[in-house]
């Protein structure tokens, strides 16, 4: 095996807590609570640990970063360690104060996520009513700042029709990038998958109307945009490769290779509070289990794509197939690749309905 | 501002006497674990080849690229249009990607 290279990036997840209720959250089902949550210092400990170990860039996300009081001194804290950070945020709170002490302490950029273009929907979407029209504020308020603008808006069955729209919102609002993302089927989002998988039809049209804004808008703003998992040919390199380029740190400090991880089974992914993050990176049995290529299985084990795609999803092959040693059935050459056909059938029959994240002593009757 | 037909209204293209810089929220560095130089964007990471690395330490907001062309053809002692190509092409491609600016 080659050697292993030093992480780039860090996704701190500082908190689970978030005012807004997304269906799709990428947070798992069992949301930390605040008492759960590492403190300062260990934090500033965890972004020096980081920094010197060679990541280059951190971004702050959750939950919703800016519900952390401490947020201003842990931009600080890694800005002085020489690392770029970026805010994932919704903006809920991001008034202009808070703005100009993140700007004050070094922080290089901000990601916003939009719900859809058309207000009430996403609104709906976000389960806060309101929240749409502070997000086009908070979107002027970065500009004024002159921070670059990273507009993010998940994409589904419930608005994709709309994503031309989305992309002039986005160029509205002053974004130097959009990133449209399609939903990935995990915890919140694969309870409410039949409500949000798109069809074929309307993804087609989906990539068209992208590939038109992208002409149109060359210079003006970038749009990133993948085919999602459900209808590739090809697995995603999730992650560029298990414990190969990103590090997750969850909100009770737990270091992961992606912030979906936590669902595999039989993984024992170390705290921060148990050992420093270069010794989980290169040494921890969890990190070390799915990198590289040693333990795949056919057809990723033969297969030229193998330093390409890396198996693909670890916690896909998981939620699909109950094995998180399988090929991602994302890959059409997986044997498990028609449990996504299954899938797709399933929400075209299937009504709307969404069920909203929540912390699970407020869910005590099933959803 | 210039632009080109095959993108939109507003792309500028990158020719002799623009003078680039780099994008306010770009840094341009040397990161001492790899040792190796750097370059990070928003929601982007580069990590420039040797002669990447050449190019971009000229970049100063102040010399046209035709200057930047020029020190290089010199210091590789190879045909200007050769390393015009390239160092055109490699500039235009970060000016899109919003890590460099005019």
């Amino acid at each position: 095996m080659k050697e292993v290279e030093p992480p780039l990036a860090l996704l701190a997840e500082l908190t689970h807590r978030c005012p807004l209720r997304c269906p799709y959250c990428s947070n798992p089902l069992e949301l930390a609570r605040a008492s759960a949550e590492l403190d300062t210092a260990s934090w500033k400990r965890v972004l020096g640990e980081a920094a010197a170990m060679g990541v280059l860039q951190v971004h702050f996300s959750g939950g919703e970063p800016l519900v952390r009081r401490d947020l201003r001194d842990l931009v600080r804290h890694a800005t002085e360690a020489g690392l770029y950070g970026n805010l994932i945020t919704s903006g809920i709170r991001l008034d202009a104060a808070r703005l100009a002490e993140l700007v004050e302490a070094g922080l290089e950029h901000v990601q916003l996520s939009i719900q859809d273009s058309d207000m009430a929907n996403g609104d709906r979407i976000a389960g806060l009513a309101g929240a749409q029209e502070v997000k086009r504020r908070v979107a002027r308020r970065v500009r004024e700042a002159g921070l670059p603008l990273t507009v993010n808006a998940v994409v589904h069955r419930q608005n994709l029709d709309r994503l031309d729209e989305i992309i002039h919102l986005a160029v509205a609002l002053g974004a130097d990038r959009l990133e449209v993302a399609h939903v990935q089927y995990y915890g919140w989002a694969l309870r409410n998958r039949t409500a949000l998988l798109p069809s074929r039809d309307q993804l087609d049209a989906a990539t068209a109307t992208v590939e038109t804004a992208r002409a149109r808008l060359a210079g003006v703003m970038v749009i990133d945009y993948v085919v999602p998992d459900y209808y590739a040919h090809r697995p995603k390199a999730c992650m560029g490769g298990w414990g190969r380029r990103f590090l997750n740190i969850s909100p009770a400090g737990k270091v992961l290779p992606c912030h979906a991880a936590e669902t595999l089974p039989g993984l024992d992914f170390p705290s921060v509070t148990e050992a420093s993050l270069s010794e989980i990176w290169y040494c921890s049995a969890a990190f070390r289990r799915f990198r590289g290529t040693a333990w795949m299985p056919e057809p990723c084990r033969s297969c030229d794509r193998r330093e390409i795609d890396w198996g693909g999803c670890r916690c896909q092959a998981f939620a699909l197939t109950g094995d998180a040693a399988r090929t991602d059935p994302a890959c059409a050459l997986s044997p498990d690749h028609a449990v996504l056909g299954g899938a797709i059938a399933d929400a075209r029959a299937a009504a709307p309905g969404l069920s909203y994240r929540q912390h699970s002593a407020a869910a005590l009757s099933p959803a | 501002m210039m632009t080109d037909k095959r993108g939109g209204a507003a792309r500028s293209v990158v020719e002799g006497a623009c003078v680039l810089r780099f994008a306010p929220h770009a840094r341009f560095r040397f990161d001492e674990v790899r040792r190796a130089w750097v370059v990070l964007a928003p929601e982007r990471l580069l990590l420039p080849d040797e002669q990447a690395v050449e190019i971009l330490q000229l970049i100063d907001g102040e010399r046209t690229v035709d200057i930047v062309i020029d020190k290089l053809a010199q210091r590789y002692e190879a045909p200007r249009e050769i390393i015009a190509a390239d160092v055109l092409k490699m500039l235009q491609d970060l000016l899109d990607k919003r890590v460099l600016r005019l």
